[in-house]
């Protein structure tokens, strides 16, 4: 016991005095839900961060690879103690993945602390894009405004003249509502936020929605997750979704699907990624994933897959010398990596630029629901806060 | 116009309300009678809605799904009853706040393992999907009629059987006086079980009827368990009518609160402050009710006598 | 044998910054330092709950408020823990107080709802602050600031600056229900009839015990807030009310040590379990019906061969 403290020690002096120690292997914490409410989503960027190691062989440029996989249970504080936990005991390289925007954002300080790159293969909060901006985060998904963006153009450019919209009253739920609000350019006739999470009822709003003269034409809503299932179940069943579209961002995807059943059917929403998208990295990722796993990919996993990616390309640029912190990040901002978005590019505050898709929900052949994407509403579209409040370059 | 809004906001209220008294009159029987606090009773209604779910898939037709649903869950809650909250009922209310906490872990992770992490499929059949135009000019689904039927239903068999019939009268006196029932030599032990049973039973029938509404998926229980808590201590621990009663008032003033607030706080500030404000407070609604509530009637409004 | 079990439980402790500096593993200051903050939220609990029969379901109102007040004025450009804590503290004592007023009218059941209902109440009002983060919450750039004398950046003195709290939350609570103040909050517990009959305002202890309570709570909260460098309304959600009363429950009711081992036992169960699997609920559940069906009094009864009573200190 104590010859082993004593070497252990003597160990650590050595390492201290060495800085530039080469790594002989890149360790990779990956944080995500995996028990609980909402594990069905971590569970796919589980399976496509293992589908990305298959791809990779299991190695970064020469070094080979260790993930360590972390369950923030759905708990802000637990996200956090686990990001400690792995900067700190498991000592990694980097660290990716979060769902949650409140968990990502009570989980960085730890990991910006201990300069390790975060990799957000989801959560995009404003306050990571604008005035928080930090050189130790990448994000593989998008900025949470840039998709009801897409939305509040399309809209506008089919012509859509006045608009109802719901949205749960969080701060993601106002951020959709003000960028929805900055690209739609007809009128809103209505707006109700929603408490969150208990709201598991609209019928008070559907009575209001009715209500409204002169008639909507359209409704725009978010609600991810559980909330979207019993929204467009409910939405269905009050007979609105044929008088009244419903236009949606994050409501309808591949977790949701199975549950919503028909009553998604012809949905519209939008989104950077389908699996449907034509390039080569994602016809080999989504073919892939159906013959590992025997189901579709969400975006959830496409994120989680190109943030292994990224990791990935940045590793192999700098020659695996990642002890480098300075040419990592130049790496990692060179984004040259074969994503399954196609050609994206990062803004001055390192969350993506690329292009925002219209997507349907369809019923395939064989019984299974799916998204189509119908057109193309952006390209390269970048996010509203870098250029504004981000001091980074 | 107005009006017809206020009547079909009020229909959504009184949805919501039976679907509270199915979960509270298990759970105030169970509370008042056994004197146990059972915080597993959302899990019955999670159970509920996981076999019709489950039941669904394997048979195809949700109403057989449905019937199916109702004897399983009563099933699970006579083997809980059976295997952990016996012990339980002379024990300190906290040890039971305990024990019923370690069956929701079990319970919510149990549910996962079956039914796998995704939220499960449950839908209408055709005959059920459609809309009526009770009030002219806005079709309601013809689902939550049916489901305020059931609830009403449900509730005038319960009233009869409390009030007409023997059993009924155990229930009474058990909710009134507990020592002197079993003194006057009835099978307690059995009375409990059965009363037990039937609380599950109700909360899987609420489960079941939540199920096309609301996302099946494991944890779905514990809101409601919560709202169900408020309705019994509103309405008195132990008594029926006071959950009925209480469930409707919470039901109605949550869906008014929900429909009407932001606008009714628009007039006395600015738009933008009072679609913040207003779902916050409407929120806090129900809770305000029943601080209130207790700060004038600390027993709630239909206290059973003689305790 | 509490006398043991809490000496070795305070000792352990105390070894936890000499271990995780030999060994470099600097994270098992964060974990234990966590599991040193509930400990002080689950004392203040079981001072209303083991020996007032308060049974409070919304204790976590506390913690949070006393995190929201510490967030809020960091956000507002005042560092000082001179400023923050005292305002923290008395922020809580004061909404104990109010609410005190209103919630003691009942007991039993009723009281345990109508605490959920006010600690609600605050979650709603919290979720809705956009200006203070709103659902996101609120990130703390620097931890309370005390003018030199100690830094909380340090992990080794932030840790023993909670031990040292950890220890006087304890002395507090032994002092308080020893002296004549705990004899008649027992009493009330016991027959509260009696007490009065005999001429003690069983209300105005009640209510001084609930307060202190808060007050207590309400420090935990401005230490959880600084370790975590971040205040969310997730605090004052009631699973974590019910997560403060699963722990005071666990770890026993009978005497002063009970909740810090049942903090102990609940958190760094869950943590390891977790580690093992990702399904740790279904081991987790179980365990803590076994507890009750086998251990009367919890761990702390448990221990000392179930002998432990709800009363005896």
């Amino acid at each position: 016991m104590k010859a082993r403290t004593i070497a252990l020690a003597a160990a650590f002096a050595l390492s201290a005095a060495l800085p530039a120690l080469a790594a002989d292997k890149v360790k990779i914490g990956y944080v995500t839900t995996l028990s609980k409410g909402p594990a069905a989503i971590g569970k796919q960027m589980q399976d496509a961060v293992e589908l990305a190691l298959d791809h990779l062989g299991k190695k970064m440029g020469g070094l080979p690879v260790e993930i360590v996989y972390a369950d923030d249970e759905f708990d802000p504080e637990i996200g956090k103690l686990r990001s400690e936990e792995l900067v700190k005991k498991d000592k990694v390289d980097f660290v990716s993945g979060f769902i949650w925007s409140n968990v990502l954002l009570q989980a960085r300080q730890p990991i910006f602390k201990a300069n390790t790159f975060l990799i957000g293969s989801n959560a995009g909060p404003h306050e990571l894009a604008g005035k928080e901006c930090s050189p130790w985060f990448f994000s593989t998904s998008w900025q949470n405004d840039q998709m009801p963006e897409a939305m509040g153009k399309y809209m506008t450019d089919a012509g859509i003249k006045r608009v109802y919209v719901l949205s749960p009253n969080y701060p993601a739920g106002r951020d959709m509502v003000a960028g929805f609000k900055r690209y739609y350019k007809g009128e809103i006739v209505g707006e109700i936020l929603t408490p969150w999470p208990q709201h598991a009822d609209w019928s008070a709003e559907f009575a209001k929605i009715r209500a409204t003269e002169p008639k909507p034409e359209a409704v725009f809503v978010f609600y991810p997750g559980g909330a979207g299932i019993n929204f467009v179940k409910q939405y269905a069943q009050a007979g609105l979704k044929d008088t009244i579209p419903l236009y949606n961002v994050f409501t309808t995807d591949s977790t949701t699907l199975k549950a919503q059943g028909d009553a998604a059917l012809g949905l519209l929403s939008t989104m950077s990624w389908g699996a449907d998208l034509q390039n080569d990295a994602n016809k080999r990722f989504v073919a892939d994933f159906k013959k590992k796993y025997g189901y579709i990919p969400s975006f959830y996993a496409a994120q989680a897959y190109d943030s292994i990616m990224l990791i990935a390309s940045a590793v192999k640029a700098v020659n695996d010398k990642i002890e480098d912190k300075d040419a990592v990040r130049k790496a990692l901002k060179a984004s040259d990596f074969a994503s399954v978005r196609g050609q994206v590019k990062f803004n001055n505050n390192h969350y993506p630029i690329e292009n925002f898709y219209i997507q349907e929900v369809v019923k395939d052949a064989d019984g299974t629901y799916d998204t189509r994407i119908k057109g193309t509403v952006f390209l390269a579209h970048a996010d509203s806060y870098g250029a504004k409040e981000c001091k980074m370059k | 116009m107005t009006a017809l809004l206020l009547i079909e906001q009020t229909l959504n209220g009184l949805q919501l309300g039976v679907m509270l008294f199915l979960m509270s009159a298990g759970l105030t029987l169970v509370f008042g009678i056994m004197n146990l606090i059972n915080l597993a009773h959302g899990s019955l209604f999670m159970v509920g809605a996981y076999c019709a779910a489950l039941f669904l898939e394997w048979t195809g037709s949700f109403v057989l799904a449905a019937l199916l649903a109702l004897p399983a869950t009563l099933l699970v809650g006579l083997i809980i009853e059976i295997v952990v909250l016996r012990t339980l009922y002379e024990r300190d209310h906290l040890d039971q706040v305990l024990a019923t906490s370690g069956l929701i872990l079990f319970f919510n992770e149990a549910l996962h393992l079956v039914g796998g992490a995704e939220a499960l499929y449950l839908d209408l059949p055709p005959f059920l999907k459609g809309q009526v135009k009770i009030i002219p000019g806005s079709p309601y689904p013809l689902y939550r009629l049916v489901v305020i039927a059931v609830g009403l239903a449900v509730a005038l068999g319960l009233y009869l059987l409390v009030t007409r019939t023997r059993t009924g009268m155990l229930i009474r006196a058990g909710a009134s006086n507990r020592t002197m029932l079993s003194a006057l030599g009835v099978n307690v032990r059995l009375l409990f079980t059965a009363v037990f049973g039937l609380g599950a039973m109700l909360a899987g029938l609420g489960g079941v009827m939540a199920g096309p509404i609301v996302s099946v998926q494991s944890g779905m229980g514990e809101n409601v368990l919560i709202l169900a808590f408020v309705v019994i201590v509103i309405g008195g621990i132990g008594s029926i009518r006071g959950a009925f009663i209480a469930a409707l008032l919470i039901g109605l003033i949550d869906t008014m609160g929900r429909a009407f607030m932001a606008d009714l706080m628009g007039l006395v500030m600015s738009h933008t402050a009072a679609q913040t404000a207003g779902p916050t407070i409407a929120s806090m609604l129900i809770y305000l009710l029943m601080a209130g509530v207790l700060f004038f009637r600390p027993q709630g409004l239909f206290p059973p006598r003689g305790r | 044998m509490e006398r043991i079990v809490t000496i070795a439980v305070l000792i352990a402790l105390a070894a936890v910054p000499l271990l995780a500096s030999v060994f470099d593993a600097p994270f098992y200051l964060d974990l234990f330092g966590r599991v040193m903050i509930y400990a002080i939220a689950a004392i203040s609990l079981n001072l209303i709950m083991g020996y007032g029969g308060m049974v409070s379901f919304g204790h976590a109102a506390f913690l949070g408020l006393g995190g929201y007040a510490v967030g809020i004025l960091a956000k507002e450009g005042i560092d000082s823990g001179f400023v923050q804590w005292p305002l923290a503290i008395g922020s809580c004592a004061l909404f104990a107080l109010l609410t005190g007023l209103v919630v003691l009218r009942t007991s039993g059941a009723y009281f345990i709802m109508i605490t959920l209902a006010f600690a609600q109440m605050l979650f709603f009002l919290f979720t809705s602050l956009a200006e203070y983060g709103g659902d996101d919450g609120l990130t703390i750039w620097t931890r309370s600031d005390f003018a030199g004398l100690i830094d909380l950046n340090d992990g080794a003195s932030f840790y023993y600056l909670i031990f040292a709290l950890l220890l006087a939350c304890l002395g507090i609570s032994a002092r308080l229900i020893d002296s004549r103040f705990g004899m008649v909050l027992r009493g009330a517990k016991a027959n509260e009839r009696r007490m009065q009959a005999i001429g003690f305002p069983t209300f105005r202890y009640k209510l001084a015990a609930y307060t202190i309570s808060g007050a207590m709570c309400g420090l935990a909260g401005a230490l959880l807030a600084n370790q975590a460098e971040f205040v969310g309304p997730s605090v004052l959600h009631w699973s974590r009310s019910g997560e403060i009363l699963v722990m005071v429950v666990l770890g026993g009711m009978g005497g002063v040590a009970g909740p810090v081992l049942g903090a102990a036992t609940y958190l760094l169960l869950s943590y390891f379990l977790a580690d093992l699997t990702k399904h740790w609920a279904i081991i987790m559940g179980p365990l803590l019906i076994l507890v009750v069906l086998f251990a009367r009094g919890g761990l702390l009864g448990l221990l000392s061969g179930r002998r432990a009573k709800t009363d005896a200190p």
